[in-house]
């Protein structure tokens, strides 16, 4: 563009005009690197969570359970019990959280007037934004107080978490169904319910798996609701969630305070762990969205 | 897509017959979206509940009581709220700047075979779990700083009140820039949506008018989404002044006054990640959801605000189009 002004011989190489576009290039260049600077410290985090994290990681790790509060205790110390009660935990949170987030989607794009539609916008817009710390508060009261810490509180409180996140990425993809296919489908006589059930939902079945990762992506890695609801736990593998369960979050921050050698590395190698499912899963996610976006946009 | 949806085996229905599939869907619905207000009802509830004892023995007095003592049972947040404002304006101050720049790269100065990739990885920097996050700020971050970055900074900054102290492994820089790594990837994807919401003949307006790229940028682009851009930054500063984890992990823990960038410090999101689980006495914790409280009204007003600003927003350029 600018070369083409350039041969203008009504926007003649004045000094003026070089500086201008020297001027531009600065800032363009500037641009740059803020994203370089950006892709450098995600390297560099990868990078060193790698470094440290796979020189850790054996057998034990996987065979072996996480005490509490090890802090130094000892040499023994796996991720085998904080592994599968961040499996659980995260799986409850998702089983309870993609129903209703689909369902508030679902009336916010199908039935809702735009004034309401509008309204419950709103409102989980504010509960993605409260701090995750403030929900672990919450439900610590709520769930946690005469009835001691589980990993169904914990579950609960990362459902609340992930339930906008889930919400509103569905919403997304449901407002891309082409309205022909809504339109078609009840003028053959199809109810509202069965246009939901049998165009809409099929239709944006990516989306909605696209929103399901996003969701589990985001509830394994959080750690704040986990402090409160369950962080005593037995040191060994748990698998009945009325009772708290290790998680690899908690694992971490733990673990990263400790003054032992030992427990550092094993926090590396709970980081790398954790990193890596999440990183895939938010990639895996992102493709798939482009993918669906797509195929939706094929059908109109 | 419509061919794989199971072939649609439609009855019309008969007259005065009541569609339950239809009434069930919507009410089953209208339930699941009402729970988010319940929920958020319910939180501000519990947490001012828990706060009450504290609320009521203090009063707004908390907010300026400087002592946090629980063998006295007097608790003042004043040098909580001091640290958390440190941190997140901080981090604010560095994160806006490189995430306009950033938003305006993917939307405009890009090659375009880099956008999908860039705009991916800046996507996958929020991503990371904020308690790896704190892992490698302790223990690599933190340290790195101590040896090589504090050091020539209280040489050559030092006579600045604020940069003058001592290394330190745990303290508010580390916690400053790693609150910058969390907000940067937030602000930055606001902003490139905003950028790339620009009407294209407005832009090709000014490049007519002979602009520079830049000039078109600054003159036409800036101003246009200013409004969304202000709404950005508060989402970040929410997130900044929420974030407690990662936080609780580089800045120390320690409760005074900050006067050193360097020093370690505490602010009121990670007290709570500290203290909370095993406070000693019972106004303590009714202490520390006062600022779980606290913390909930900032995030509600940021939240709302932000909103507000954006919905206004695009009312205008509605009419404008």
């Amino acid at each position: 563009m600018s070369a083409q002004a350039g041969r203008n011989p009504l926007a003649a190489s004045t000094s003026r005009s070089r500086r201008r576009k020297l001027w531009g290039r600065l800032m363009e260049g500037l641009a740059s690197f803020a994203a370089l600077v950006a892709i450098a410290v995600l390297l560099i985090v990868i990078a060193s969570v790698a470094k440290r994290g796979l020189p850790a990681i054996n057998l034990d790790l996987f065979t072996q359970v996480t005490a509490a509060f090890s802090f130094g205790a000892g040499q023994e110390g796996g991720l085998k019990n904080a592994i599968i009660g961040t499996l659980i935990m995260t799986g409850l949170a998702t089983l309870m959280a993609v129903p209703v987030g689909v369902l508030i989607a679902i009336f916010d794009t199908e039935f809702a007037p735009p004034k309401v539609s509008m309204a419950i916008r709103m409102t989980l817009n504010v509960l993605a934004g409260v701090p995750t710390i403030v929900i672990g508060v919450f439900v610590f009261g709520l769930l946690v107080v005469g009835r001691g810490q589980s990993a169904w509180a914990a579950a609960f409180a990362l459902a609340i978490i992930i339930l906008p996140v889930i919400a509103r990425a569905t919403e997304e993809v449901l407002l891309l169904v082409p309205s022909h296919l809504r339109e078609g489908s009840m003028a053959l006589g199809a109810t509202r319910a069965r246009t939901v059930m049998t165009v809409i939902l099929p239709s944006a079945v990516g989306g909605l798996i696209t929103a399901t990762i996003v969701g589990i992506a985001r509830a394994a890695g959080e750690t704040a609701p986990i402090l409160f609801t369950s962080s005593v736990f037995a040191n060994a593998v748990v698998t009945d969630p009325s009772q708290p369960m290790a998680s690899l979050p908690f694992a971490i921050f733990t673990n990263s305070e400790s003054p032992s050698q030992h427990d550092q590395q094993v926090a590396w190698a709970a980081a790398l762990v954790l990193m890596t499912v999440v990183l895939i899963g938010s990639i895996a996610a992102r493709l798939l969205s482009v993918r669906t976006r797509r195929q939706i946009e094929q059908t109109r | 897509m419509a061919t794989d949806a199971p072939a649609p085996s439609i009855a019309l229905p008969k007259k005065g017959r009541p569609r339950f599939g239809d009434i069930g869907l919507r009410w089953l619905a209208l339930a699941a979206a009402v729970l988010p207000v319940v929920i958020m009802v319910l939180i501000a509830y519990e947490v001012t509940r828990q706060a009450w004892p504290s609320i009521q023995e203090f009063g707004l007095g908390f907010i300026t009581g400087n002592e946090w003592n629980a063998v006295t049972d007097k608790f003042g947040a004043r040098d909580l709220i001091l640290g958390t404002a440190v941190t997140s304006v901080v981090a604010l101050l560095i994160a806006v700047p490189m995430a306009i720049a950033i938003g305006l790269f993917l939307a405009e100065f890009s090659p375009r075979w880099l956008r999908t990739p860039v705009g991916l990885m800046v996507e996958l920097l929020a991503a990371i779990p904020s308690v790896v996050l704190g892992l490698w700020g302790i223990l690599v971050m933190g340290p790195f700083l101590a040896e090589h970055v504090e050091p020539w900074m209280i040489d050559h900054l030092g006579f600045i009140p604020f940069f003058d102290g001592f290394p330190s492994n745990q303290g508010l820089l580390p916690a400053c820039l790693i609150l910058t790594i969390m907000v940067v990837p937030i602000v930055a994807s606001i902003s490139r949506e905003l950028f790339l919401s620009v009407p294209g003949d407005l832009k090709q307006g000014a490049m007519a008018l002979g602009s520079t790229r830049w000039e078109m940028v600054r003159s036409v682009m800036v101003p246009q989404v200013s409004g969304g851009l202000v709404a950005g930054t508060m989402l970040g500063f929410g997130r900044a002044v929420g974030e407690a984890i990662a936080v609780t992990q580089v800045i120390g823990g320690a409760l005074r006054t900050p006067s050193s960038i360097y020093a370690p410090a505490d602010t009121m999101a990670s007290r709570i990640a500290a203290q909370y689980a095993g406070t000693p006495t019972a106004l303590s914790k009714a202490s520390l959801a006062y600022l779980a409280v606290l913390l909930l009204i900032i995030s509600l007003i940021t939240n709302i605000a932000a909103q507000l600003i954006s919905g206004r927003l695009q009312r205008r350029s509605r009419g404008l189009a």
